[in-house]
């Protein structure tokens, strides 16, 4: 047993967990170059680095999930051949990884010990379990039901139960992989407090976040890794944000987010009493040209519901939809994308892309109207028109040729987005367009975006960051439970207030 | 690096070309025997060869078996030798009875006889042999120096032929058309276990069409025609269904093809009358079977040009693109402005329409609609699709990689048949190697592609 008072009394000077230079390539890849890690008993240490600087390379190394080319990981000074995943559990690593490894059918104490029965047919002692689930549950500080069924439980709760998992094998390392990208901001305050209770209790937790205030508030210290190469580590006390976004980026940024100045023009899209079910309700709002409209909210607020009905993906049961003057009747998303209302997805790599086929497979796949005309693809035509974007938008990708998983998370975004360009999109809805996407590409999706609305397009963008929706928007919708909770200028306005809107403590209308 | 890159593309795109030729080069070892040519080339080689060595001043007797191919062998060789001044004796067609007949009777008549000019297999009659001769050699002078020609021997694979070539890509041609269906379906994420009955309903729905409404015997080569759309268009109107239902109501495709498969076989059944065949009259109903376009069997050039068509659609039109999409993603697919619902049915129609096709070139085939044609052929064709390459997940395959697929069952097939195996070690046997095949293209697979990062 890992228990407290032993890892307590670890020396100080002895790391729980090193790794020391570790290589590893993949065929035309090098993935890391000589990384080193180490990491003490009761602390955070943050891991950060651009998408594809070899964050999630140096997890599955440590997970077993990749064997290195060279290196030695040491745990409390030993150094142990981690050569698959029950290795690295056994050697008392725990990695929470970003899609959960739960089986939805089975309840959270079946999760918590799978795989832990003596063998196959060994007697399952329901109530020791549920007894054992509480105590693992104490530790963390947050009580789950042991018997819910974990497609019953929200994402805050899935995670609960994960970490449980990962500390039923007697973990000493937690690794979380984005442990926030998916919960609302309020889940997010408890995995801090979940985070701040498994650092009293010794164990070593790695980090790994996209966003900067949650590493300010969560660090002991800080790694960071870019292109495979180890850059360095930092005490969190005494560096600034900015410093960090530099080890990241490789150059410094000078704002998070790009200066904006452009006239707004006519009222291009019109909402009128848009409804569905119990999820929208009597929304109303339009956008103009030139004009980023933000829309903030907490998860569940409707936000989503609202533009997938404006994109035609589900359908509304009453609301009117005008574009440029006139009445819009879109039932499926192919009629929405023909009146030049496109949607860039939240979720790229569930609904936006088809990610075995190649990237310029995706472009074309809503311009076969253009490059297909007659039946036959016209290929020289898309590879003409794909690699203008390649270009215009700074895609790193080999050609049009590459598929479309490989690419990391912003270059999947510039795919998705050149697709709608092609089709002269009038009405471009980004649905929460930066998650998962790195500091630097961040900024040249905010660049894009502004250019798009200098070209007079409406603009709308879902965000749950709202120094995002602060940053980029000239109008801020907030939205709570279904409704719109309020739409105001973006003019001396602060979190606070937005929070406040979102979560329905202060119900006033200011248009 | 480069060059290592591209053998492995060419391994994973390719690599079940070279599992067929690999089989191919082994069943063609395993077949190699002596192979006696009995056609007229061997002929005309064999008369020029005999003028060449003892010249022309000889006396022949050309004898052979009373065969149509025959007769074209000896007529060849009895105009090669007489062309180059040679004295022909006569023709002898028959059986060694009439040969030694026709041997005793030119011995009466004292005619010299130097040579029999005749293939491998009459050479092997007794009345030919060393004993027999100088019996009559002792009897008739004029046979005292009686020798045989016949055309030289060689060694090669019975597998390697013509013959055997085109017959198996005849016998295999019905299932490799549906394949061509079945590979759209399983790039969607879809499955269709309906494919053999529909087989067999269009091969009944022919032949009763043909019965009971175009005069049966009276009927014309147009009138089968119609009847062949009709049947077809049967086949495709129950794939619509099978996608309708699969869209609309959402329920798995394996589900809907399984309840399709039983209801089209129990209904070609019914059609059937409970009888095992439906007779046809027609003349023209076996036309589109025997027919050849420059000696090649029509079917096998309609199974090419389907291959040649299916791959261009899949490759070159937006039709195409929608399937690859619908089948790897069909949530992005349909926010891209992909008609999923349409796309799906189209290819639940196709893969209806193909198995329709090979109803009907099994009632061409046959002469009759057999209510139990095509039983079990769903499995040989999702197995030709899946041995092709194409993954049941969807989103992947290749219709080449189909074509390649049905090649190697049907070669396993022909190899087994050829090694005189029985019919149910066969079905170990193949169902072994259908594992094997895929096992190998999976191990490839790993090996191969880099590992994701």
């Amino acid at each position: 047993m890992a228990d407290v008072s032993s890892s307590e009394s670890l020396n100080q000077t002895q790391p729980l967990l090193e790794m020391v230079n570790v290589s590893k390539s993949f065929p035309g890849v090098r993935a890391l170059a000589n990384v080193n890690l180490e990491l003490y008993a009761g602390e955070v240490l943050a891991l950060l680095g651009e998408n594809g600087a070899g964050k999630s390379t140096l997890i599955k190394i440590l997970g077993g999930v990749h064997m290195p080319d060279s290196g030695d990981i040491k745990i409390n000074g030993r150094g142990l051949p981690i050569d698959s995943p029950a290795a690295s559990q056994r050697a008392g690593v725990g990695i929470i990884f970003q899609e959960f490894n739960l089986i939805p059918a089975l309840t959270a104490r079946e999760n918590i010990f799978l795989g832990q029965e003596e063998s196959p047919f060994s007697w399952i002692a329901k109530r020791q379990e549920d007894e054992q689930a509480r105590v693992l549950f104490d530790r963390i500080g947050v009580q789950v039901d042991p018997n819910a069924l974990c497609r019953n439980l929200t994402v805050a709760q899935q995670q609960v139960v994960e970490i449980a998992k990962a500390l039923a094998l007697n973990a000493q390392i937690v690794v979380m992989d984005e442990p926030s990208a998916a919960l609302t901001p309020r889940e997010v305050e408890g995995l801090y407090e979940i985070v701040d209770e498994l650092r009293r209790q010794g164990i070593g937790i790695i980090y790994i976040s996209h966003r900067l205030d949650e590493i300010e508030r969560l660090a002991d210290r800080i790694m960071v890794l870019r292109d495979g190469q180890y850059v360095g580590t930092r005490d969190a006390d005494g560096v600034t944000r900015d410093e960090i976004i530099e080890m990241m980026v490789g150059r410094s940024l000078d704002n998070e987010f790009p200066e904006q100045t452009r006239p707004l023009g006519e009222i291009r899209l019109e909402v009128q009493g848009l409804s569905r079910g119990s999820v929208v309700k009597d929304v109303s709002f339009n956008v103009r040209a030139g004009e980023i409209l933000g829309v903030a909210g907490l998860v569940g607020a409707g936000r989503t519901e609202t533009v997938r009905l404006l994109f035609g993906a589900d359908k509304p049961d009453g609301g009117s939809i005008m574009l440029d003057g006139k009445q819009l009747r879109i039932q499926s998303p192919r009629q929405a994308i023909a009146k030049g209302i496109c949607l860039l997805t939240e979720d790229r790599k569930g609904q936006g892309l088809v990610l075995g086929q190649t990237v310029q497979e995706n472009f074309g796949l809503p311009n076969m109207e253009e490059f297909a005309n007659g039946g036959f693809v016209n290929k020289g035509q898309e590879t003409l028109a794909f690699d203008r974007y390649i270009e215009q938008l700074q895609m790193k990708v080999t050609g049009g040729g590459q598929i479309a998983e490989t690419l990391s998370g912003g270059n999947q975004q510039k795919v998705v987005l050149a697709k709608w360009l092609q089709r002269n999109a009038e009405v471009i809805i980004f649905d929460e367009p930066t998650r998962g996407i790195d500091v630097g590409a961040k900024y040249e999706i905010y660049l894009l975006m502004n250019q798009l609305a200098r070209e007079g397009k409406a603009i709308i963008m879902i965000s749950s960051e709202l120094p995002e929706v602060l940053g980029m928007s000239d109008r801020i919708l907030v939205m709570h439970e279904g409704r719109v909770a309020g739409c105001l200028e973006n003019k001396d306005v602060t979190q606070e207030d937005l929070m406040k809107l979102a979560t329905g403590t202060k119900a006033v209308t200011a248009f | 690096m480069m060059k290592n890159k591209y053998i492995r593309a060419l391994l994973v795109d390719y690599g079940m070309v070279f599992v067929l030729i690999a089989l191919c080069l082994l069943i063609s070892l395993l077949t190699i025997s002596d192979k006696h040519p009995e056609d007229a080339s061997a002929a005309r080689k064999l008369s020029a060869s005999l003028l060449k060595e003892v010249g022309s001043d000889i006396r022949v007797l050309v004898v052979a078996r009373k065969t149509e191919a025959d007769e074209v062998f000896a007529q060849a060789l009895k105009e090669g030798l007489e062309s180059g001044g040679a004295d022909v004796v006569g023709v002898e067609l028959g059986d060694p009875s009439s040969l030694r007949k026709r041997l005793e009777l030119l011995g009466q008549q004292d005619e010299r006889v130097d040579f029999i000019a005749t293939h491998d297999f009459s050479s092997k009659w007794r009345v030919l042999s060393q004993t027999s001769r100088s019996e009559m050699a002792s009897l008739y002078p004029g046979l005292s120096s009686l020798k045989i020609a016949k055309p030289a021997s060689y060694r090669w694979p019975t597998f390697l032929t013509i013959n055997n070539l085109i017959g198996i890509l005849n016998q295999n041609a019905p299932i490799a058309i549906m394949a061509i269906g079945m590979t759209l379906v399983i790039i969607t994420a879809g499955i269709d276990l309906s494919v053999g009955s529909l087989m067999a309903l269009a091969a009944v729905v022919t032949a009763t069409t043909i019965r009971s409404y175009l005069g049966n015997e009276s009927a014309s080569a147009f009138d089968v025609a119609l009847a062949f759309l009709v049947a077809m268009s049967v086949c495709a109107l129950a794939g619509v269904l099978a996608g309708v239902i699969v869209t609309l109501f959402k329920v798995p495709p394996f589900v809907v093809t399984l309840g399709l498969m039983m209801v089209a076989r129990g209904m070609s059944y019914i059609l059937a009358g409970g009888a095992d065949a439906v007779k046809i009259e027609a003349d023209s109903i076996g036309a589109l079977y025997s027919s050849s376009v420059f000696g090649i069997p029509s079917q096998i050039v309609l199974m090419i040009v389907l291959f040649v068509v299916a791959h261009i659609v899949m490759n070159h039109t937006a039709f195409g693109r929608y399937v690859y999409a619908v089948g790897g993603n069909e949530t992005a697919a349909r926010l891209s402005g992909v008609p999923v619902v349409g796309v799906l049915i189209a290819v639940y129609a196709i893969c209806g329409l193909a198995a329709g096709l090979a109803g009907v070139l099994d009632v061409s085939h046959f002469g009759t609609g057999r209510p139990k044609a095509g039983e079990f052929y769903e499995l040989q064709v999702i197995a030709a699709v899946v041995v092709g390459g194409t993954s049941l997940m969807g989103g992947e395959g290749k219709i080449f990689g189909t074509f390649i697929g049905a090649l190697i069952l049907g070669v396993i097939q022909n190899g087994l048949n050829m090694a005189g195996v029985d019919s149910y070690r066969q079905m170990v046997i193949y169902g072994a190697l259908i594992l094997v095949a895929v096992l190998i293209d999976q191990l490839k697979k790993k090996v191969v592609k880099p590992a994701a990062n």
